[in-house]
Parts: C-alpha cells; sequence; structure tokens
C-alpha cells in the first residue's frame, strides 16, 4: 500500500480526518481552532465528500452555546457531529457537554487547547479551557504531534461509536494546532477500515424518530437522579479498553502504535515524567538524549486523560522507578496539585493499597506547571525536571520556564541546554507580516517536505500588533520525525527580511557559531558591513557567520513585486542553505510558483519567475573584515524619559525578552498603567504626510479619520511660537469664533502606519498643481528629523480647554487631544477613528467595556496599549471582559456608577449644613452633561474636597472617597458586529431593553475581523466571507431597526467616512441622551478587501448607494411632538453595484458563482430600497408620548 | 435581395455585427441578436492591463494581509481557480460558441507581446472563430516616434499571426500620420480585415474638484462621416475586407457605410439604445431601400463611392475650405457633397 505524505498543520490534520467521519458540523470561530471550521466550510463548499460519499452540511451558528446546542441536537436525531473550538468557546460548550455525555451519545468534538482568560486574555495554548471539562463526563484524548493529531482523530471517532462516549479530542493549540508538520496521511480505505458501520447503524438506531417514539431529558427528583446516574458507570469502565483496542486495530491497519499511557524510556528508569500534549515530544526527545549519556530516566505521555484508567497508567510505568515528576500545562489556584497531578498521586496511591503493587513502596511525587500559554517547554527544563527528581528533598508544585522570584516555586534551567542534532537543518527568519516571508517559509517547507525525504517542521510567531507586524518563522528539516516541539535558538541559517529588525531585534542571538546570515539591505555587498550596528558585527565576527546580502527590496520593485520581497527571499535561501540538490533547488522554486501562484493570474505567476531570474544576479556574499568598523549601536528600547515601569517591564516585553521578566515584575491582579504606546516608536511607515499649510483649509478631515491618531490638529497662541523649531509649520486659524490663534497639522512620525487614509480624504488641492493635496506623503527617512523636532514641540503646545470650544464640530473635536493613540490596528483601520473621537469628546470622563474582538486586541494587547491620558492625567478607564458578555458587562459600569453617584448626592445633602447650600446647589442644579457644565463640576468637586477635610464625620470620609462620581461619567459599551449582531446579541437586546444611560458603539466591519473574516449577522447580502464562501445569501439583519423597536432607545447609523458631521451630532446626541443610546458605525476593514486608503471612498459608496444609511432616531424628539427619526442620507444616488464591484469580497462571488451574484445584486438593490422606505415612513411618524410613570407623577 | 457578404474570411448572410459591448458579454444578449439575424458576434474586448490591474488588486488585497496575525493567517475563502485571468474570458467563448451558429469573434488589447501571444492561442483553443485585436493605445511618451509604434503594431501582427490560424482584424483609431499606408502595412503582415474607427475614450473635467472624470459616451450618428472618409480612402487601397465600426443607427448610415468601401456593419450604439432586435430592423430597412432603388446585392454597392470610384475623389482629400476656394476660382457653382464635411 503506497503511503502518503503530505504536509499539513495540525488543524488540518485534524479536520481531514474529521470531515471524512463526519455528516453535520456547527461552527464558530474562535482562535486556535477556527482554521478547521473553515476547511470543514471550505471542503463542503467545494462538495467533497465524507467516506458514505455525503458533502458534510456545515453551519455556522451566533455562538459555541449555539453551536453546542446545534451539535446535541443533531446528534439525538443521528446524524455523526462534530464540532471544533478552544478556551472561552469551549466553556460555553459545557452544558451541552454534560447532556451529551449523560445520554451516552456517540460524538467526537476536537479542540485545540487554549488558555482561559483570568487576569488576561491569552490566544495561545494550554489545556487550562480541557481542564474546565474534567466533570463532563467526555472522554479526554491527547494528542502531543500533527501526526497523532490525525491518527488520534480516526481513534476518536471509531471508539467513540463503540464506546458510547463522547470525545474531546484536543493537541496544543498553536504549537500543534498551527505547526507545519509532514506526516503520514490516511487514506480513505483506511478510515473505512477503523469505522464499524454496524456502529454507525447502531447510532443511527438511538436516534429520536416518530417511528420509535422514546423520550429523553426527562427531568428527574431526587427519588431516581442518583440511582439513574450511576447507571453509566460500566460504559465508562468499559471505555479505556475499548480505545486501546480501537488503537491496536488501527495499528494493525497502519503501523504506528499508540497505548492509553505509552511510555518512552530506560526499562529499568528510576526518574519518570508524566505529561500530556506536545510538551512531551520534547520530553521525549529529552530523555532520548538522557539514555544515551547512560541516565535511567524515561516518560509517560497520557494520551486517554479521561477516563482515567490506574490499571493501565500502572502498567505503563517502569516498575524500578523512585520519583515521578507529574507536569500540567494548567494552573488550579488553590487546589492541592493540579488535576493530572492529583490523577496521578491517586492512582499510585491505590496501586499501593493493593497488597500486589508493583510499584515501590518509597516512589515520590511532585507535581509541576509548564508552558501556560504556550511558554516555551525546552529540553533544559525537561532535564532541570529530572535533576529535581535526584534530589532528596525535591521541590512540589513547583514551575518551570519562568523565575518566580516572588513564591520561588521555580525550578533552575540552563538555557543554553542543547540536544538538537547537527543533521537537523535549522532555520530562522525575521520578515515582516507584508513582505510575505510566512507564505514563503510555508511554501519552502511544502517543497522539502514534499520533494525530498526530509522530514520538514515549521512554526510561526506573530506579532501582538496587526500593523507593521513581524513575523519570526522557524523552520527544521531532517531526516527523522522532527520531535522539537520548542523554538530553534541556534540556527544554522538565519536571514533577517528587514534591515531595520537588526536595530530592534536581537537577530543575530539565533545563529549557531558558523552558521548562515542572510540579510536583505538597501546596500551593496561592498557597504553593507559598515551600515549594521556594532553589536551585529561583533556578533558575525565571534560565531564566523557565513554573511550574504541582497538588496531585496529593489529587485522587488524592479520585478514589480512592490513590497513582496517572499519570492526573492526564498530563493536566496534556497540557492545558499544547500537544502535542496544545487541544480535543483530554482527549478522547485519555479514550480511551486507556478502552482501556488497559478490561482491568482497569469500576471502574478510572471512577476514572481521575473523576482526568481534576477535573485541571484543580486546575491552577493559579503567579506567579513574581522575587526567591528561601525560606530552605529542599536537604538535603546524606549526613550530615557519613558516611566519606569515602562523601561523595567514594556521595553522588555518590547525588545522580544518578556520570558526573562521574573514574576515579580507583573501586577498581580491584570491591572496595567495606561499611556503606554506613546513609548513603543514603532517607525514601520515608508512615507508620511506632511502638511502643506498653504493649501490646507483646516477642515481636520485629516485627523478625524486618522486611525492611529497620528495625524492631529492642533490650535495655538501665536506668542508660543517663539519657541518653535524653524521648519515648524504653522497657518493662522480660519475659525474667527476660536479667536485670534494659530492651526498646525502636525503627524508623528514615528508612530504613522502609513496608510494614506489622510491623504485619500483631504479635499484641499493645490490650484496649480492638483496632484498635491493640503496633504501629501514623503519618505519617511527624509523627513523623519525635522518631523520628530516637529511633533515634540507640537505636543508641548498646551491643548485646548474642552470648555473654551464655543462649539462642538468636525473641526473643534479634533483640536482636542485623543486619548486612544498609536493603536496595532491594521494601517487604515476602520474602526479606529470612532474609538479616537470617543475619546476626543468624551475619553476624560469615560469607561469603555469592551467585547472581545479586533477592538479589545488593538486596544488591549500588550505590550504596549493606546488608551492615554491627559494633561491631567484622565483618560478612559478600559476593560474586557468576554466576547458574549460586553453589554452585561458594561451595564453593570453603569449600575456602579450610578450607586455610587447616588450615595455621593445623598451624603451631599446629609453634609449640607457643614458644606453650604452654594455648593450643594451647584452640584444638583442640573442633569447637564456640557463641558463647561463638567468642567465646573471638577471645580466644585475641588472645593468639596477641602471643605470636607474640615469636616469631622463619618459620612465627609465616605463622602471623600466618592465625592468623584459627582461628576457624570461616559459609560460606553464597545464592540463588533460578531458581538453585537451574534454572540452578544441576547446581552445587548437585554440592556437596550432597559433605562440605563449606556452608549453603546458597535463597530460594525460586517464581519468576524478579529479572528479571520468569518460571516456574521451583518455580513451583507452575496459577500464572500468564511463560512459563507459561495455569497452570504441573507440580508445583514439590520440592528438599528431592531432597537428603534424600544423607542426609548437613541439609534444612530453612521459612517465617519462619508459623514463626519453626522457622526460627530450621533455621538453628541448619544451621550447626552438620559437613556441607552446604540450607534451603528460603518467600518471598513482588510476583510472586504481593498486598499484601506480608499476606505472614506467606498464609505460613501455604501452610503451614496443605500446600502448604509444613515439616520439618528432620538426619543426626545417624541417628546416634541416631531418624528423620532431623521434620515440623513437616503442613498439612491449610486447603483449598489457600484459599491460591490470595489470590493475582492463581493468580486469573488462575481468570479465564482456569476448567477449568484447577478440575483444577489439585484436583491441588495431591492434590499436598500425596502430599508430606505421604512426608514423614510418612520421618519415622517410622529409617536404618541408615554404617558409618565406612577413615580414621575409623584416627583 | 442578396444582402451576403465575406468579412474576415467568413462568409456571413448580412453585413450587420454586434460589436464589442455588454449585450455580446451575456449569453441572452448573444442568443437574441442571434435571433434578430446577426451575422456575427463580437464579444467584449478583453483588456490585457485590466486584468493584470484586477491580479494585483486582488493579489495584494488577499495575500498582504495574511499571515501577519496569529488570530487571522488568512480573511479571504481560499479559491482554487484564477480569479483574475483570462478564463472567465475563454469560458465565454466557449459558452458562446456553444449555443450560437453564427460566427463568434474574440476582441483583445494587450499592452506586451507576450500577453498579445499567450492570449490569442488560448482565444482560438477556445473556439473563436476570428479574433479582433484592438490596438487602443495612447502615446503619451513624447520620446516614441510613430514610426516605432507602427512598427510594434505589425511585429504584433506578424507574432499573432504566426501562432494563430483563425483570421484576424485590426480595429485601428483615425490618429496615424498616413492611416491608408499603415493598413497597407498591416494587410502585408497579414491581417485578414481592418476595422475603421476606434473610438477614444476621453477623460472629461471636474472644474469644482480639479479631478478627471471618465466619460463613455455612446457615438452618434455625426461619429460616421469621419469613417466614411476614412473607408473611401483605405479601401480602394487594400485588397482586405473591412468593418466599419462608430456612428450607424439607421439603415441609410449602414448603405454610406457599404458605399464607402465597408464589407460588414458593426453596430453598437444602436443596438445599446433600441436592443438586439434593432439588427432585424435594419436589415429590413436596408432590404427595403435596395429594392426600390433596385440594388441586387450588397456586392453591387461596396465601395462604389470610395476613392476609386465616387464622382468627385477630391472632396475626400481636400479640407473644405480649399475645395471651396477653389470651386470659386474655377467658376464652378458650389456644390455641397451629399455627405458634406461641413455639416
Amino acid at each position: 500500500m503506497e503511503i502518503k505524505m503530505t504536509t499539513i498543520d495540525g488543524n488540518e490534520a485534524a479536520a481531514s480526518v474529521s470531515y471524512r467521519l463526519s455528516e453535520v458540523a456547527a461552527i464558530y470561530p474562535i482562535t486556535p481552532s477556527s482554521p478547521m471550521a473553515e476547511l470543514f466550510d471550505e471542503w463542503s463548499a467545494k462538495g467533497f465528500k465524507n467516506i458514505w460519499d455525503d458533502v458534510v452540511t456545515v453551519i455556522e451558528m451566533q455562538s459555541e452555546g449555539g453551536a453546542a446546542g446545534v451539535v446535541h441536537g443533531a446528534l439525538q436525531a443521528g446524524a455523526l457531529t462534530t464540532t471544533f473550538t478552544a478556551s472561552q468557546g469551549l466553556l460555553l460548550m459545557i452544558p451541552n457537554m454534560y447532556k451529551i455525555a449523560g445520554e451516552l451519545t456517540s460524538f467526537v468534538m476536537h479542540v485545540a487547547a487554549r488558555t482561559v482568560a483570568t487576569h488576561a486574555l491569552s490566544i495561545f495554548g494550554d489545556h487550562s479551557d480541557v481542564m474546565a471539562c474534567r466533570q463532563t463526563g467526555f472522554a479526554l484524548l491527547s494528542s502531543s504531534s500533527v501526526q497523532e493529531v490525525h491518527d488520534m482523530a480516526c481513534i476518536a471517532h471509531a471508539a467513540t461509536l463503540k464506546s458510547r462516549i463522547p470525545f474531546l479530542h484536543f493537541f496544543d493549540g498553536f504549537r500543534t494546532s498551527h505547526e507545519i508538520s509532514k506526516i503520514e496521511l490516511l487514506a480513505d480505505d483506511d478510515l473505512r477500515f477503523m469505522i464499524d458501520e454496524d456502529l454507525v447503524k447502531a447510532h443511527r438506531e438511538r436516534a429520536l424518530t416518530p417511528d420509535r417514539p422514546v423520550i429523553r431529558g426527562t427531568a428527574q427528583n431526587p427519588d431516581t437522579f442518583f440511582q439513574a446516574r450511576e447507571a453509566c458507570n460500566r460504559f465508562y469502565l468499559a471505555c479505556p479498553e475499548i480505545i486501546q483496542k480501537v488503537m491496536d486495530r488501527f495499528a494493525q491497519r497502519v503501523g504506528r502504535e499508540y497505548h492509553l499511557f505509552d511510555y518512552f524510556g530506560h526499562e529499568e528508569a528510576d526518574r519518570v515524567i508524566v505529561i500530556m500534549g506536545s510538551g512531551a515530544e520534547t520530553a521525549k526527545e529529552t530523555v532520548e538524549h538522557l539514555l544515551s549519556e547512560g541516565e535511567k530516566v524515561g516518560v509517560i505521555t497520557v494520551r486517554l486523560y479521561r477516563p482515567f484508567s490506574i490499571n493501565h497508567f500502572i502498567d505503563a510505568l517502569p516498575k524500578t522507578v523512585k520519583a515521578i515528576a507529574v507536569l500540567d500545562r494548567t494552573k488550579e489556584p488553590g487546589a492541592p496539585g493540579e488535576p493530572l497531578y492529583l490523577d496521578v498521586v491517586t492512582a499510585v496511591n491505590e496501586c499501593m493499597a493493593l497488597s500486589s503493587t508493583p510499584i515501590h513502596s518509597s516512589v515520590r511525587i511532585i507535581g509541576g506547571r509548564y508552558g501556560l500559554s504556550s511558554k516555551e517547554f525546552t529540553p533544559g527544563m525537561v532535564n532541570a525536571v529530572f535533576d529535581e527528581l535526584t534530589k532528596e528533598k525535591p521541590k512540589n508544585h513547583f514551575t518551570v520556564g519562568i523565575v518566580d522570584d516572588v513564591t520561588h516555586l521555580s525550578l533552575d534551567y540552563d538555557g543554553g541546554y542543547d540536544i538538537e542534532r547537527n543533521d537537523v537543518v535549522r532555520a530562522v527568519f525575521f520578515g515582516l507580516g507584508s513582505d510575505g516571508t510566512v507564505s514563503a517559509n510555508k511554501n519552502s517547507i511544502k517543497i522539502i517536505g514534499e520533494e525530498t525525504n526530509n522530514y520538514a517542521q515549521g512554526y510561526f510567531v506573530y506579532d501582538s500588533k496587526k500593523s507593521g507586524a513581524i513575523t519570526i518563522s522557524h523552520l527544521r528539516f531532517g531526516p527523522r520525525m522532527i520531535r522539537s516541539t520548542y523554538l530553534i535558538r541556534r540556527a544554522s541559517f538565519v536571514a533577517c527580511h528587514q534591515f531595520a529588525f537588526l536595530d530592534k531585534y536581537h537577530v543575530l542571538e539565533y545563529a549557531a557559531p558558523g552558521a548562515v546570515f542572510l540579510l536583505n539591505a538597501p546596500y551593496g555587498a561592498h557597504e553593507v558591513w559598515d551600515h549594521l550596528p556594532k553589536e551585529a558585527q561583533q556578533e558575525i565576527i565571534n560565531k564566523k557567520l557565513k554573511f550574504f546580502a541582497i538588496d531585496a527590496d529593489s529587485v522587488a520593485r524592479d520585478s514589480g513585486m512592490g513590497e513582496r520581497i517572499n519570492t526573492i527571499m526564498q530563493t536566496c535561501f534556497f540557492a545558499i542553505s544547500g537544502v535542496l540538490p544545487k541544480d535543483e533547488d530554482i527549478v522547485k522554486i519555479k514550480e511551486s510558483i507556478k502552482k501556488a501562484y497559478a490561482k491568482k493570474g497569469d500576471e502574478i505567476v510572471r512577476r514572481n519567475l521575473a523576482a526568481v531570474d534576477s535573485t541571484l544576479d543580486h546575491l552577493h556574499e559579503v567579506s567579513v573584515p574581522g575587526i567591528v568598523t561601525s560606530s552605529l549601536n542599536r537604538s535603546p528600547v524606549v526613550s530615557a524619559a519613558a516611566p519606569e515601569f515602562v523601561k523595567n517591564v514594556t521595553a522588555v516585553m518590547m525588545a522580544g525578552k518578556g520570558d526573562m521578566l521574573p514574576v515579580s515584575a507583573f501586577p498581580f491582579d491584570g491591572t496595567w498603567p495606561s499611556a503606554t504606546a506613546q513609548w513603543e516608536k514603532r517607525s514601520i511607515a515608508h512615507e508620511v504626510p506632511i502638511w502643506d499649510s498653504a493649501v490646507c483649509i483646516q477642515c481636520c478631515r485629516c485627523a478625524i479619520m486618522c486611525p492611529h491618531a497620528t495625524i492631529r490638529a492642533k490650535i495655538y497662541d501665536p506668542l508660543l511660537l517663539a519657541d518653535a523649531p524653524s521648519f515648524f509649520r504653522s497657518a493662522q486659524l480660519r475659525l474667527k469664533e476660536f479667536g485670534e490663534k494659530r492651526f498646525t497639522i502636525q503627524v508623528a512620525p514615528e508612530d504613522c502606519t502609513g496608510c494614506g487614509l489622510c491623504v485619500t480624504i483631504c479635499p484641499a488641492k493645490d490650484k496649480l498643481n492638483p496632484r498635491r493635496k493640503a496633504i501629501n506623503m514623503e519618505p519617511r527617512l527624509h523627513v523623519l528629523e525635522t518631523e520628530k523636532a516637529n511633533f515634540t514641540f507640537f505636543l508641548s503646545l498646551p491643548d485646548v480647554e474642552r470648555k473654551s470650544l464655543p462649539r462642538m464640530g468636525v473641526r473643534p473635536s479634533q483640536y482636542l487631544r485623543p486619548l486612544f493613540e498609536f493603536s496595532g490596528a491594521c494601517a487604515g483601520c476602520g474602526e479606529t477613528p470612532y474609538i479616537k473621537l470617543l475619546t476626543q469628546l468624551f475619553g476624560d470622563r469615560a469607561l469603555i467595556a469592551n467585547a472581545t474582538g479586533c477592538s479589545s486586541i488593538y486596544g488591549g494587547n500588550l505590550p504596549t496599549t493606546p488608551y492615554t491620558v491627559n494633561h491631567e492625567g484622565r483618560g478612559p478607564a478600559w476593560s474586557n471582559s468576554l466576547f458574549e458578555d460586553n453589554a452585561e458587562f458594561g451595564l453593570g459600569f453603569c449600575l456602579a456608577n450610578e450607586v455610587q453617584s447616588k450615595q455621593a448626592s445623598s451624603l451631599l445633602k446629609k453634609l449640607s449644613p457643614q458644606i453650604g447650600d452654594s455648593l450643594i446647589q451647584e452640584f444638583l442644579s442640573s442633569d447637564e452633561r456640557t463641558d463647561q457644565r463638567i468642567s465646573r463640576l471638577r471645580e466644585c468637586v475641588v472645593e468639596l474636597k477641602k471643605k470636607l477635610a474640615g469636616i469631622n464625620s463619618p459620612d465627609a470620609r465616605r463622602l471623600e472617597i466618592i465625592a468623584d462620581y459627582l461628576i457624570p461619567k461616559s459609560i460606553w459599551i464597545v464592540g463588533g458586529d460578531g458581538w453585537a449582531f451574534d454572540i452578544g446579541y441576547g446581552g445587548l437586546d437585554h440592556v437596550l431593553s432597559m433605562n440605563h444611560k449606556v452608549n453603546i458603539l458597535v463597530l460594525d466591519t460586517e464581519v468576524y475581523s478579529n479572528t479571520g473574516g468569518q460571516a456574521s449577522k451583518a455580513t451583507p447580502l452575496g459577500a464572500s466571507a468564511k463560512f459563507a464562501a459561495r455569497g452570504k445569501e441573507m440580508d445583514k439583519k439590520d440592528l438599528g431597526l431592531m432597537a428603534m423597536s424600544y423607542s426609548h432607545v437613541y439609534v444612530a447609523s453612521v459612517a465617519l467616512g462619508a459623514n463626519p458631521i453626522q457622526t460627530i451630532n450621533a455621538f453628541l446626541e448619544a451621550e447626552s441622551y438620559n437613556g441607552p443610546s446604540i450607534i451603528i458605525a460603518y467600518s471598513h476593514c482588510i476583510a472586504h478587501g481593498y486598499d484601506m486608503k480608499l476606505g472614506p471612498e467606498q464609505q460613501k459608496r455604501a452610503v451614496e448607494s443605500g446600502i448604509w444609511p444613515l439616520y439618528r432616531f432620538d426619543p426626545r424628539r417624541i417628546e416634541a411632538g416631531e418624528p423620532a427619526l431623521v434620515v440623513d442620507a437616503v442613498g439612491g444616488k449610486i447603483p449598489v453595484l457600484e459599491f460591490m464591484q470595489n470590493e475582492t469580497r463581493f468580486k469573488m462571488v462575481e468570479k465564482f458563482n456569476p448567477d449568484g451574484f447577478r440575483t444577489y445584486v439585484m436583491r441588495s438593490q431591492i434590499a436598500a430600497q425596502r430599508r430606505m422606505t421604512v426608514y423614510q415612513h418612520l421618519s415622517q411618524l410622529r409617536l404618541p408620548i408615554d404617558v409618565p410613570t406612577e413615580e414621575d407623577q409623584k416627583e | 435581395m442578396d444582402l451576403s457578404t465575406t468579412y474576415l474570411g467568413l462568409q456571413l448572410p448580412n453585413p450587420f455585427i454586434a460589436g464589442a459591448c455588454q449585450i455580446t458579454g451575456s449569453l441572452d444578449g448573444l442568443k437574441r441578436l442571434q435571433d434578430a439575424g446577426a451575422a456575427a458576434v463580437v464579444l467584449p474586448t478583453f483588456f490585457e492591463e485590466h486584468i493584470r490591474r484586477e491580479q494585483l488588486a486582488i493579489h495584494s488585497s488577499i495575500d498582504y494581509p495574511a499571515q501577519s496575525f496569529g488570530e487571522a493567517l488568512t480573511y479571504f475563502v481560499e479559491y482554487e481557480k484564477p480569479i483574475a485571468g483570462p478564463e472567465e474570458y475563454l469560458e465565454t467563448i466557449h459558452r458562446a460558441k456553444k449555443c450560437l451558429r453564427i460566427p463568434v469573434i474574440a476582441s483583445l488589447n494587450c499592452l506586451t507581446m507576450r500577453g498579445w501571444k499567450e492570449y490569442t492561442a488560448s482565444i482560438e483553443q477556445a473556439g473563436a472563430d476570428a479574433l479582433e485585436l484592438d490596438f487602443f493605445y495612447v502615446s503619451v511618451d513624447a520620446s516614441e516616434s510613430s514610426e516605432v509604434i507602427e512598427n510594434r503594431n505589425i511585429e504584433t501582427v506578424r507574432e499573432v499571426k504566426s501562432v494563430v490560424k483563425i483570421p484576424i482584424t485590426v480595429k485601428l483609431s483615425p490618429f496615424y500620420t498616413s492611416l491608408a499606408n499603415f493598413a497597407r502595412k498591416l494587410e502585408g503582415a497579414g491581417v485578414n480585415s481592418l476595422v475603421l474607427l476606434h473610438r477614444f475614450y476621453t477623460p472629461d473635467i471636474d472644474i469644482e474638484e480639479l479631478e478627471l472624470i471618465p466619460r463613455v459616451e455612446p457615438t452618434n450618428p455625426r461619429d460616421l462621416l469621419l469613417r466614411l472618409r476614412w473607408l473611401a480612402i483605405v479601401s480602394a487601397q487594400v485588397n482586405c475586407t473591412i468593418a466599419v465600426q462608430g456612428g450607424v443607427y439607421t439603415a441609410a448610415d449602414a448603405i454610406k457605410a457599404i458605399m464607402s468601401g465597408a464589407h460588414a456593419v458593426q453596430i453598437v450604439s444602436a443596438i445599446l439604445v433600441h436592443g438586439p432586435n434593432y439588427i432585424s430592423q435594419l436589415r429590413h430597412d436596408v432590404t427595403q431601400w435596395m429594392e426600390q432603388h433596385e440594388y441586387e446585392s450588397l456586392n453591387k454597392m461596396c465601395g462604389n463611392m470610395n476613392l476609386l470610384h465616387c464622382p468627385d475623389p477630391r472632396a475626400l482629400s481636400r479640407a473644405h475650405y480649399i475645395t471651396l476656394l477653389k470651386s470659386w476660382q474655377t467658376g464652378h457653382q458650389l456644390k455641397l457633397p451629399q455627405m458634406g464635411f461641413c455639416r
């Protein structure tokens, strides 16, 4: 039988088997499991068949809770069903998991195990989610490698049918789910061999059907529940042996042997590690090395964690064992030990209790934690654990992989401990997300994996930022299966695809002595050396690196590749690494380019091939002089002016050295300082915008649209220019009502992402040369020094006093300092301008509850965060709870504020004799929330606190604490459409249904942007999205109309790029409305598929076509006897088609489903007209005025 | 009445060909044109530049943001087929051929020799009966001489002829220094036919926004006059067949073009305005006119007003004011030509 090898990642390895063995899949995106669901959706759309020759039915639900419900139902009705999830998603499935297990239902779910959010969210891998399911009754089956994921998926699907126990098959998120590895692929016939058709039939016969009616899901009482619950025991008792038999059958078919607990090591080992997941691979690799050094050690890989078979475990344990270390990839605070440790202790104890124990009575067991949130787990750490086991009093409940200088639980380990064999090629590549480095490396792995006998492994480390993101690729190639589930630290090949990285990161740290170093540099082979930082030169000399350089950016430009240097650098890698025979390398690259890019079009193929051809002419070996010649030092990570915490903690993380920070460096409750993004000067833009004061009409559209707050406007006293740098630009302020002021638009040159949105939206053109506008892109390096000085001076100019602004509008709003700056959002992001505006208008008194999603990631992903403070130290207080509960979370903010301000008011009244009536009156006289009033209240609070200091009473002390609550806070509930339309809709609807003063901002990108573009209920009709590959078949839900139906909710639909003043009015009205408000904000997104700098133009098209109506529904107008709804843009100016044709998400449908596309266009046009008709009718309606409540009447 | 004609080596029952436009871009439109009696159809022009740009735009919108961020390695559904390439056009040819009896002429505009060669070969393979090379090109480079451009066009024809067997025609613009000379050179390079004349799409200016706005106006009957002149001049001096395109709205327009030397008449604006069935109206009107004027066949009037046969060839070659002056000098009575150039 021919064995088919393939090079895939863990997610695909699971999906490949699961798809072929399922009939229904209910899905919902969550990192890092989403690719499994995406593959199911894609394969289903393409008509791929399962082993029963059917296309799998795939359905996206509104949440994991919903998906679990569908799964439960589909199983009950007899379909072979699956799902995929992780982390919080898995937690949402737990209620149904109890039911599915309680009903002994054959079912497999695949979990890319991920950290559950605690003090912080983390998308990375550990077992905290899976461990939260121990009690559900599911079998928990673990895979340690990509091959095992593939195999264990098959074993799980086969075993669940036999055992009737549902399976949770899991593997480590990212480390396994995203690792690319060369594996043996199971053929359909292998799967058929493993699946017993009689058992499938039995599963179907258990289905609910009116032909054989039964009742399930009864309610039982104290008389029966207990006994009935115990009735399932025999299935759990039988389960381990069933699984082992399935594993044996699998081994008989494909040759790979698995056991419930697999032991590897010395037959007479005295020290054994027990572990599960990807860490087991590293442990095995280390044991192999230690065995060769004569150590008596071993490792038990746990595969079946639940039901935990004590017998099988004891059988697997060498009888000579004296000390066991159990490693858990989870933390259970307050427990006597982590779960696996407790299980092992129990197992050994139970065994001891039996007279016939094979285990030494003095065996010592210790437990420890490792690898939380994908923390590296290396052979050095495994070795440290074995060393610990040799000690007379080994540390129990230890940690390994971190430095715990607070509770001193961590083990010391040798960071340089290296056991990798020399016949493994290890290559590390530093690239930018947008330069295609990862794509090229994935392609290289495929070439080597599929064209040679070598095994291949690829693992990719991504940035926490979405714009200008750095990627580090770790590639291994070797003659044996690669088991190293940790990052490369001693590479034989290091490539730096961006010259600037040498200044920012310790790139050459990864190079082994004698390694090859490839650098993309904008300098020739003879001059590049002198441009290297001193540290890099020294390291090249010390390590005797072979140094190659290429000006890949020029080659890319000349061959029409733009910024994509992937093909060029890949060609260099093959040309100098020697992983492929000399004459074959270029041929193979070209073949793979043709294969990979054929579907992207012949022009793309041609340009890539041209790039390959010219690469070798431009690749040169650099002769290394032997002495350091450079006078350049690597720049400090942050400026000397940064606060201590930023220097000591944040900067270490920014430098990529966060692993070195000890426990004591961290806040213990997840509280982090605000205003840190300003210290991270990322300098990622090639070009930055420069203001032309002579052309500018001072409309400030550039500033309001800037997603990163890097274009700022300020008005200031002319006298302040005395200290300005000579090149500082300034103009007379045109708005005379704001006084005799100067006006400046200034760029933050090191923070700008170069997206170009500001230039697109600028309406002012130079009359002599209309190609130039009032703001124009210039090469950053040409203007860097002057603009840095300008920006520093600009920041030193005082911010305008909010109360001094005679009115609000687009221009005045931009004179206010943004309290959200330099976020890591995508260059040109359509969401962030709304958040920035929010902070300009209300930021100094805002509490923001942020749903999980893009806005929580660019809003709160470390190392630095964008929310900042004004000159008084005030700024938005921000937090993220979950994806699904954000409206409720924000409502909590509101209630707490209501309570405290009510208390403060009542204390104020109580203390009025001491405080004095005039001050009391100031507080209680008005509910107004104008800037002038807020400012006055702040003064009053200062005065109040002074007075309180002199009053000796408990009430005064209490009021001192809460006096600030006398100043109204602005509560904002912010999130994307995935939250508001789908997973969080229930809560959002509930919050809207009540009458609390909360403001909801929905950043509607019409897709799950953060997880990679899955369809939400906001996705428009006819748009292609993941989970809606052929175009979404139903129109987007009209959330605004649904909110309006309450009639007490302020509702607005806005599009900043199309109509900024309407947006500002909506924000002001929403915030001033004394009840719930919701603003639905059109946010262009990279998931729409066009150059983001054209976002405002596309927003205009959305509005003009009627796809995105602009309106404001203000219940206050009902009271005034006016129609509540004002429609600000009616659409109908251009056909909907004109909007649709500008975006790849629609274009894909036009290409692949042309007939469907034509229908979608017609339906979209009609839907737009229908919406507008409804709104126009509503805008004519005068609604009856509410009858006052009894309470109102009493007052 | 014999309306039959030969164009591009194809025997056509009548001279009316539906020119490249959105109607010829849909199967439904093509069928309706065939039902109306169109002798052949020219599919919408496939622009290499458009495809290239679309490929690059889609590639960058999909690939640039991909593989950058751990949570979202991609933002779009993986697709297997090229999202922007000649495939869709080739499929249109294929489908058109499957459902039509009449000849299907593809139309191509390329920027590169590679494009011309590759796409013409694919178009032939897809089943097109003939190919129209659209030489629409705006030279904006003052260093590029007319000779360079003409030689490139001639070379293109030679290269294309070397890769395909199907007949080819070249659509020409009026802006050549010596159009007849260039037409002859093309004939020498192997073209089977010519199409006169291409119409340039010209950008307009928005004086408020200081922007150029692309403007595509349908042709109008006045556009015919320029074509009549060049048909008359070129047809007298080449052997290949010629089609007229631009400005033919009525039977009279078509007759004028045929008299000037057109063997076939491409209709675009008129069917966009009146619908595909207008072809049948034109056929009817031309037949009726020929009956009334006792023309037995189209051949009898084809070229009867061209440079070789028209009563006053000078009217074709002279600008009008000189004609006027000479008329006055020779004392002849001023007589405006029937299809005067000054209207």
